[in-house]
């Protein structure tokens, strides 16, 4: 897939250019946060009341896109701005961050670390000025130690050091569950056992009743399995038990009805976990695993061929050992 | 998403001093640009620095190395060095270049070993060449070679802590596949380990986690040795090794040790051959 199509729309409600951003705007054009040419065309979009998102790039991370491959936005309460995914880079999260000051004269209050991936942490740099509470899983602090350098000195080699940022860890961690009340709107977070990592955090918002479950729930793009494939099935019943109907996907289009977004999640997961497990009873090396499992899958995802055998390699060795 | 980003970006150059053996310090920060001839004078010196001043001739038949040209992981690359089983290979080594500590592994036959197939997983750490170097019974060294894209194996974090990545250290399993009677028999050791690299973040201390790695294990069958190997920190965590040997009926053991005293012994009992 290439860029994603432009949806320019007013936002009601919100004012369109705030003191602040008039102001930015008017003095130094030049000093506009860009994503580069690839990203000229990124939009939000509203999905729901105050609820604003862009979709990100069904592609890697490269020099031009600077890493704005999830989806990421922010929601606007009462009492302050609430951002959901913070963006894949400094550079990312300097352009949300001006797309928010652009509708709202509302301190930013929170910024949601939705799980370890750098295309998930890294546009929290942006936000370290509003001094905002910082949220994340229990366990994303240890991750981001083990993790935060060596994703940070790749990200660098990619888009250098000014656009890509540094690690920013939670002020605020979930262990269990959590609410945030924004004023007219409450957010409860729920911190997942190890799924697509050991790190997942999901939100709901009371405003809207959409979820928000990150990398819990891919859609388009094939899933990446970086935590545990059977937790992640555990965890993916889970969403379905909390009841919303609509969510919003950390990859994929910018809102989607859960249960059969949910349903084509779980239909991947479980031919890996399935073709994984036939390839282990039947001595199937690895790397011919790799090759073979959830092949009938190739054609519903995005990127199919370069994380599919990465997949497969990572379930192999957790189910290996069952 | 998007973890371990981008296979096509260079090694990070971490200044790590390397509880083990760096053989080559110069190697490991070589970029993917190098050309054949770079590549060509690295394995001069490390060879030289592992087998000295003997002469090593090129194979194609006695030693092949099977590996993804391009890694889906960097830190679980599978290798299959194939060798003729007529008892003519003493040992194996296998030499991953511009890792930091290029030395990967060495396996030793015994009388037991059926060298035929033999498989593991390895770290990479950059673009590399790697090389199998065999030993004959009559002292001579035959090399073959193969080219991989990988990188940040080494210094790829493992996805839980260290306490978790220690859990259940030492333990084993052995799965034996059917074969028919009077013919080797193929089997896969697991160990649970985590063969910490020495270049891996610890998630408490942020810290680096000091290198902890399966230096010696030794497979037997009864009173025949099948293989000792010698390890590093090439080889991934948990590691598993795929190998033939001649069954003589008694019970197949293993003795694995790490470079910081950890001593396992295990024994498994493979299927009773039938016609
Ligand atoms: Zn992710």
């Amino acid at each position: 897939m290439t860029a994603p199509a432009v949806h320019p729309r007013a936002f009601p409600g919100i004012r369109t250019l705030s003191r602040r951003g008039a102001l930015f705007g008017g003095l130094c054009l030049c000093c506009l946060p860009t994503l580069g040419r690839a990203a000229e065309s990124f939009t939000m979009e509203e999905v729901g009341p105050g609820i604003f998102v862009r979709k990100g790039l069904i592609a890697d991370a490269t020099p031009e896109n600077a890493d704005a491959i999830a989806n990421i936005g922010f929601i606007v309460g009462q009492k302050g701005v609430l951002v959901t995914e913070s963006g894949g880079s400094l550079a990312d999260g300097q352009w949300l961050r001006a797309e928010i000051v652009k509708r709202t004269t509302k301190p930013i209050t929170h910024v949601v670390l939705t799980h370890v991936h750098p295309d998930h942490v890294f546009g929290a740099g942006a936000f370290v000025q509003d001094k905002p509470v910082f949220i994340g899983h229990a366990k994303l602090t240890e991750a981001l130690s083990a993790r935060g350098e060596f994703y940070r000195k790749r990200l660098i080699d990619l888009l250098g050091e000014d656009r890509t940022g540094p690690v920013v860890y939670p002020t605020l961690s979930v262990a269990d569950t959590a609410e945030v009340d924004l004023g007219d709107r409450r957010l409860t977070f729920t911190a997942h056992g190890p799924a697509h990592t050991t790190s997942d955090l999901s939100m709901i918002d009371s405003g809207s009743g959409l979820l928000f479950p990150a990398d819990l729930l891919f859609v388009t793009r094939i899933p990446s399995l970086d935590g545990s494939l059977k937790g992640w099935l555990k965890e993916a019943e889970r969403l379905k038990a909390m009841g919303p109907s609509r969510a919003v996907p950390g990859h994929g289009p910018v809102s989607v009805d859960l249960a059969p977004a949910l349903a084509d999640l779980t239909g991947y997961l479980t031919a890996l976990r399935d073709g994984t497990r036939a390839a282990i009873a039947k001595d199937v090396s690895i790397e011919k695993a790799v090759d073979i499992v959830a092949r009938d899958q190739r054609d519903k995802w995005a990127l199919f061929d370069t994380y599919n055998g990465r997949n497969v390699t990572v379930a192999y060795q957790e189910l290996e050992w069952e | 998403m998007t973890h371990r980003i981008g296979q096509t970006l260079s090694s990070l150059a971490l200044g790590l001093a390397l509880a083990t053996t760096v053989l080559a310090p110069a190697a490991w920060a070589a970029g993917a640009s190098d050309t054949d001839q770079e590549r060509a004078a690295r394995w001069q010196e490390i060879a030289k620095s592992i087998f000295g001043d003997r002469q090593i001739a090129q194979t194609d038949s006695l030693v092949k190395i099977d590996a993804p040209v391009r890694a889906l992981d960097a830190a679980l690359v599978p290798i299959t060095l194939t060798m003729p089983n007529d008892g003519q290979i003493k040992a194996v080594s296998l030499i991953i270049d511009d890792n930091p500590a290029p030395y990967a592994a060495r396996f030793e036959f015994g009388p037991a070993a059926d060298p035929a197939e033999l498989k593991l997983r390895v770290r990479v750490n950059n673009y590399t060449d790697m090389h199998a170097v065999v030993e004959t019974q009559d002292g001579k060294l035959y090399e073959a070679k193969q080219f991989v894209k990988a990188s940040g194996g080494c210094s790829a974090p493992m996805g839980m802590s260290d306490e978790e990545a220690m859990k259940g250290m030492g333990d084993m399993r052995m799965k034996f596949a059917e074969t028919g009677a009077g013919k080797p028999v193929e089997a896969t050791l697991m160990v649970r380990h985590p063969n910490f690299s020495g270049m891996q973040m610890n998630q408490v201390t942020r810290d680096y986690t000091p290198a902890r790695y399966i230096d010696k294990l030794t497979v037997s069958a009864g009173d025949q040795k099948v293989f000792t190997l010698t390890g590093d920190i090439s080889i991934s965590s948990n590691p598993v090794i795929n190998f033939a040997f001649k069954p003589d009926g008694k019970p197949i053991q293993v003795a694995a040790s790490d470079n910081q005293g950890g001593h396992w012994q295990h024994s498994f009992t493979p299927p009773s051959p039938t016609n």
